[in-house]
Order: structure tokens, then C-alpha cells, then sequence
């Protein structure tokens, strides 16, 4: 099926490559803006894969609208060939669940909740048709998520799980949005895990932080003396529960500079994962515990 | 060389022309929000068009310079004060160790543009000194200006004072503001109802406007068409699934109140977009105050492209009138 073309103004051209999410989408995002970066059109200024979507930004002065609009058909056409791999990382990032932050931070905007006598997790839990708190747990760390999307504000890594769409654990964001989330939050929307790379407003339920800092200017961290931004779209992400001792030390390290996440070059074959995904999941973090 | 911050003003933040290449990753390309204002002030100190100087929110700051400089304050109409004697803004006006450049009540628009000869020195981040406050990331410590702060000014070139903007070419939003509007991207999922209101409607700019987006109230409610939602949407049917957000994009959160994205922009969510602010109109959104009325005006994207050489040309007419 064909993208739908728009354009955002006569800066912008804007891709929908399928109105609902799926890996498909997002590999037809990847490879059609991989394709467009490849290509060098002259007059390109931004590049930006989303979930489904994707936009080329330009400078009509170099480029006119309905030339980039025939140049990005002609790649989409070309793109429909390219195989569905990609070259990434499985990066595991520990989170503190439960923790106490976020919970004194969901508690003060109780009032802008679904269900302002639970918590977002016992929420969570209990819409998605799970028994317990550690069961619910046990599933968003039990696979991989896919980084479908790095963007809202600088660094935020958008997740998808990596399991049929009758597990995906989906959540409404909340009524009204908070004016504080906690930086390092691991959040849920929809069908999205996020990590809230910075302190500020956030509409996604709370369900832990993380010690591993994601984005920092300052460059202080190992991990982010490359570049201040650590997600990639096309990442892959596990989760890995931790307690609050585990936390505590890990935030040392990363002040000490000393804490490396733990990852591993991969190559992710889209067609493989969908022949058997749970035996290919289980290789995939094969390769973080080291077997 | 260097300028001390005696008070900071609202929100005084360095800016230059942006940084653009690192949308992909939220970083918005920032920079002065009326960037025709920066460029004109930085022509008339001798600049580079795209030197960082200061942009200041409705307040101006208070600032004393411990060497002499040439300065330009461009933007809002905010009385400008040398040691508290007014001066002309969009001219060259020459500053000598010691004095103290304030600002009285702003008179009309939102933004001023401060530049000095030399440009701010801070440090480049990305390709860019310009302030990126939630990111805490360039501009002078990634923040907003703060009292005793020292900035470190430039070498200048030299250059003539009392050189001027000629009135004329002062671009500045209207009594009621007209932003031109090209409808596209979820439009179609608007309502038709709400496709007539939002062009037809008296909107008012609302208490949140700020580097990252204006919301507009006052008109009536915009309807999305109900569908079954795409998975991973969300319920509402304003939501889709997350996409990048264009700079100028109007989204409608539950219909009520448009948003425009502006230089600070995020880069994406899951608001449905009902359009584009074309690039020409971009600067005029940063001189409109809470309450401003203000309409949108649908275009094509061939009239966009027009008014982006009208823009052009009267830069280049600014451009012209400051050639040393």
C-alpha cells in the first residue's frame, strides 16, 4: 500500500505510512527515510522517522515542494524492495519499579487519573487483565521493545513490545496531563512505553524510573560522551527489574563514570521475528545475558 | 569584553538563527522566534546575520556594559533606555563602559531582540548558541538569563551608529492578527462544521504561548469525525499515533484549544494536525500578547511560496538600507 503525502506547510513533507502502528509501518518509515538520507537530495534539511510516519523537512528556496514530493514517491517505490533488517543494538536498561518518585508524583495529580484510588501500575495491571502487580511487571520486562520513534522532547525513546498485538499492553494516557513527571520515568501510553528523558509535563502512566541517564548536554556519563543522546530509532530495548539497592549503586557508577548499560550489536531480520517471535526474542536477550 | 546582567527580565535567552539537523532526535532547531527582528538588529551592529544576541519576553532586561559597544534593540515596541534616557529602537546606538541599556513598559508586540556588537560568545552546542531551555542545552548554561550573570561579548567589526530600519520595513502583526494557514495533513478529519469555524472564527491567543507553541482560544469547537481508531492511537478521536510534528503545525487536543508549534517545538505526539502556519508568518506569532486577537486565513501552498519572497524581498529591501 502507498503512503499518504501531505504537505505541513511549505517547509514540510509529511509520510503516513499506515494510520495504525505495527513493526511493518515503522520498517517502512526506517527504509524509506534511510533511502531519502542515502540519497542527498539537495534542499533536505531534517530527517525524521516516526512510528508510522515520517517527515522530510526542506528549504523551498533550494527545493520546490512538489520536487521533493516526486523525489520521496520515487524512493518509497524503491523502498518497497528493501528487505526488512536493520543493523541496531539490544541495550538493556534497568528500571526500579514502584519506585518511590514517580509514586509521590502520581499521587499528587490523583485527581487527573482514571482511577484516582489505585495507582498507575495497579491500573495498568488490572485493565490489562493481569492478576498481579509482579505479574503485570513481569511481562513489560519479559520482551523486547522496539525504539519506533526518538523524539517529543530531546532524546525520548518511544517503545514498542515486541509480542503479538493481543499481549501488548496498552494504557489510556491520563485525563488530564501532569505538569511534572519525574526525569527518568519509565512511562506508558497507548500502546507506547516511553523514558521521559527530561523533568517536565507528561500524559503517561507511571510505572518506574531508571538510573541510566538517556540524554545529557553535559556529556558526563560514558555511555553519552559520543553524543549527548543515546536512542536511535531502531534500538532495541529489555527491561530489567531492579530494587532500590540496585538503583542506588547503578546511580554511583553513572556519577563515578563508571556504568556502561549492557548491550550488543544485532541484527534485527523482521521476517524472522514474525516466522517464530517468542523463540526470537529469547535469542535476543540471549545475546545481553551472554549466552 | 563583556555585559553584566543587573536584572534578567521575564525570560531573556541568547538566541541565534537555530540549530536545524537534530529534529530526529527532539531537538528542536530553536532560535529567535522572529528571526527577521535578530537578523535586522545584528545587520545594525555589524554582525553576521545569524550572531546570537538576546530575545526578551514581554519585560526587557537590565543589562551594564563593562566596555563600549554598538548595540540594536529590534522587535516588540519597548522603550529602550540608556542610563534611563530613551532612545530609538531598529537603530544603531553606541554604548560606552559603564552605562546601564534598561527597558520601560512594553508598548506593543511580545519580543525584542538585543544585539550587540560582537554577538554573544557562548560557547556553540550542536552549531548553535541558541538557548534550548528544556533541554537545558546551549545558550549561556542552557538557561534563561539570571541576575549577575556575565556574558561574553565578540570581537566586533566596526561600524557606523545612527544608521536605521526604515519605518516601513518594520514588519509587525496587525490590530488582529492574520496567520496564513496551509490546511492539510489530518484536516480531512475535522468535521465540516469545524473546517468553516476554525477560518471563520475570532480566536485570542491564551496564557500558554511560549518558545515551544501558542494556544489560541475563543472560537468554537473543533469536532474530529468519529472513526473506530487505528491501534495505537488512543480513544480520542482527535489522537494518531504518534508522528513528527512540523514547525507551524496546529494541533487541536480534545478539539478545544489550537496549538501552533513554534522554534521550540516538540517534535512529535499523538495530536492530530490540522494544518500549517506558513513559514512567512512564523516571526509575526512571536510579537502577539495573551488575549491578542488573531485569525487564521487558509492559502495554497502556491500563495505560501509567494509569501515567502515577499518576506525574502523585504529582507533583502532591510538588507539594502544597512549595506555599509
Amino acid at each position: 500500500m502507498m503512503s499518504r503525502y501531505s504537505f505541513g506547510g511549505d517547509e514540510h513533507l509529511f509520510v503516513e505510512c499506515a494510520e495504525a502502528m505495527s513493526l511493518e509501518a515503522f520498517f517502512k518509515s526506517l527504509s524509506i527515510t534511510t533511502a531519502i538520507r542515502a540519497s542527498g537530495i539537495r534542499g533536505v534539511t531534517e530527517i525524521c522517522p516516526a512510528n508510522a510516519s515520517f517527515q522530510v523537512k526542506f528549504d523551498p528556496d533550494v527545493i520546490l515542494p512538489n520536487d521533493i514530493l516526486r523525489e520521496v514517491r520515487a524512493i518509497e517505490k524503491d523502498a518497497e524492495k528493501t528487505e526488512p533488517v536493520v543493523d541496531t543494538r539490544i541495550i538493556e536498561v534497568p528500571v526500579f519499579y514502584q519506585d518511590p518518585w514517580t509514586y509521590e508524583t502520581l499521587m499528587r495529580f490523583r485527581e487527573r487519573h482514571q482511577d484516582p484510588n489505585s495507582t498507575d501500575l495497579d491500573y495498568a495491571r488490572r485493565i490489562n487483565g493481569y492478576a498481579t502487580v509482579e505479574a503485570f511487571i513481569a511481562a513489560h520486562a519479559g520482551s523486547p521493545w522496539f525504539v519506533s520513534m526518538v523524539g517529543f522532547v530531546a532524546g525520548l525513546p518511544f517503545m514498542y513490545q515486541m509480542v503479538d498485538r493481543m499481549r501488548q499492553i496498552q494504557v489510556p494516557k491520563y485525563l488530564r496531563p501532569r505538569t511534572d513527571t519525574p526525569k527518568l520515568t519509565i512511562g506508558h501510553g497507548g500502546c507506547f512505553s516511553c523514558i521521559y528523558s527530561v523533568r517536565g509535563a507528561g500524559g503517561y502512566q507511571m510505572f518506574g524510573i531508571t538510573p541510566m541517564p538517556i540524554f545529557d548536554p553535559g556529556q558526563t556519563a560514558r555511555h553519552l560522551r559520543e553524543f549527548m543522546v543515546f536512542f536511535r530509532p531502531g534500538d532495541i530495548v529489555m527491561f530489567k527489574p531492579i530494587s532500590r539497592d540496585e538503583h542506588d549503586e547503578i546511580a554511583a557508577r553513572v556519577t563515578d563514570g563508571q556504568f556502561m548499560p549492557r548491550m550488543h550489536d544485532v541484527r534485527f531480520d523482521l521476517r524472522e521475528f514474525r516466522a517464530d517471535p517468542d523463540n526470537y526474542n529469547a535469542k535476543l536477550m540471549g545475546l545481553i545475558n551472554g549466552r | 569584553m563583556a555585559v553584566k546582567v543587573l536584572k534578567p527580565g521575564l525570560s531573556t535567552t541568547v538566541q541565534d538563527l537555530g540549530r536545524p539537523g537534530f529534529f530526529h532526535l527532539g531537538i528542536p532547531v530553536g532560535g529567535a522566534m522572529d528571526r527577521l527582528a535578530l537578523s535586522s538588529a545584528n545587520l545594525l551592529v555589524g554582525n553576521d546575520e545569524g550572531a546570537a544576541g538576546l530575545e526578551a519576553v514581554f519585560i526587557g532586561p537590565e543589562l551594564e556594559f563593562l566596555a563600549p559597544a554598538t548595540i540594536a534593540v529590534t522587535g516588540a515596541d519597548m522603550p529602550v533606555l540608556v542610563d534611563g534616557v530613551e532612545q530609538p529602537s531598529w537603530t544603531a546606538l553606541e554604548i560606552k563602559a559603564g552605562q546601564v541599556l534598561g527597558f520601560g513598559y512594553l508598548r506593543s508586540g511580545g519580543r525584542i531582540y538585543v544585539a550587540i556588537s560582537g554577538g554573544i560568545d557562548v560557547p556553540m552546542v550542536l552549531g548553535s548558541r541558541s538557548t534550548y531551555g528544556i533541554g537545558a542545552l546551549g545558550g549561556f548554561k542552557g538557561r534563561p538569563l539570571a541576575t549577575d550573570d556575565k556574558l561574553p561579548i565578540g570581537m566586533a567589526r566596526p561600524v557606523s551608529t545612527g544608521r536605521m530600519v526604515p519605518e516601513p520595513l518594520r514588519r509587525r502583526p496587525g490590530l488582529t492578527a492574520e496567520l496564513r494557514v496551509v490546511p492539510g495533513l489530518y484536516w480531512e478529519r475535522l468535521e465540516e462544521e469545524a473546517r468553516l469555524s476554525f477560518f471563520e472564527d475570532n480566536w485570542k491567543v491564551a496564557s500558554e504561548a511560549d518558545r515551544m507553541g501558542y494556544r489560541f482560544k475563543g472560537g468554537r469547537r473543533l469536532t474530529f469525525s468519529g472513526r473506530e481508531q487505528p491501534f495505537g492511537a488512543g480513544a480520542d478521536p482527535s489522537n494518531i499515533v504518534d508522528s513528527c510534528y512540523p514547525y507551524g503545525s496546529i494541533q487541536v487536543p480534545g478539539g478545544t484549544e489550537p496549538i501552533v508549534l513554534h522554534r521550540d517545538a516538540v517534535s512529535g505526539g499523538g495530536y492530530a494536525m490540522i494544518g500549517t502556519v506558513i513559514s512567512a508568518d512564523m516571526d509575526l506569532i512571536a510579537q502577539l500578547q495573551p488575549n491578542a486577537p488573531t485569525r487564521f486565513v487558509a492559502i495554497d501552498l502556491a500563495e505560501a511560496l509567494q509569501a515567502r519572497r515577499d518576506q525574502a524581498a523585504l529582507f533583502d529591501r532591510i538588507r539594502n538600507a544597512l549595506a555599509p
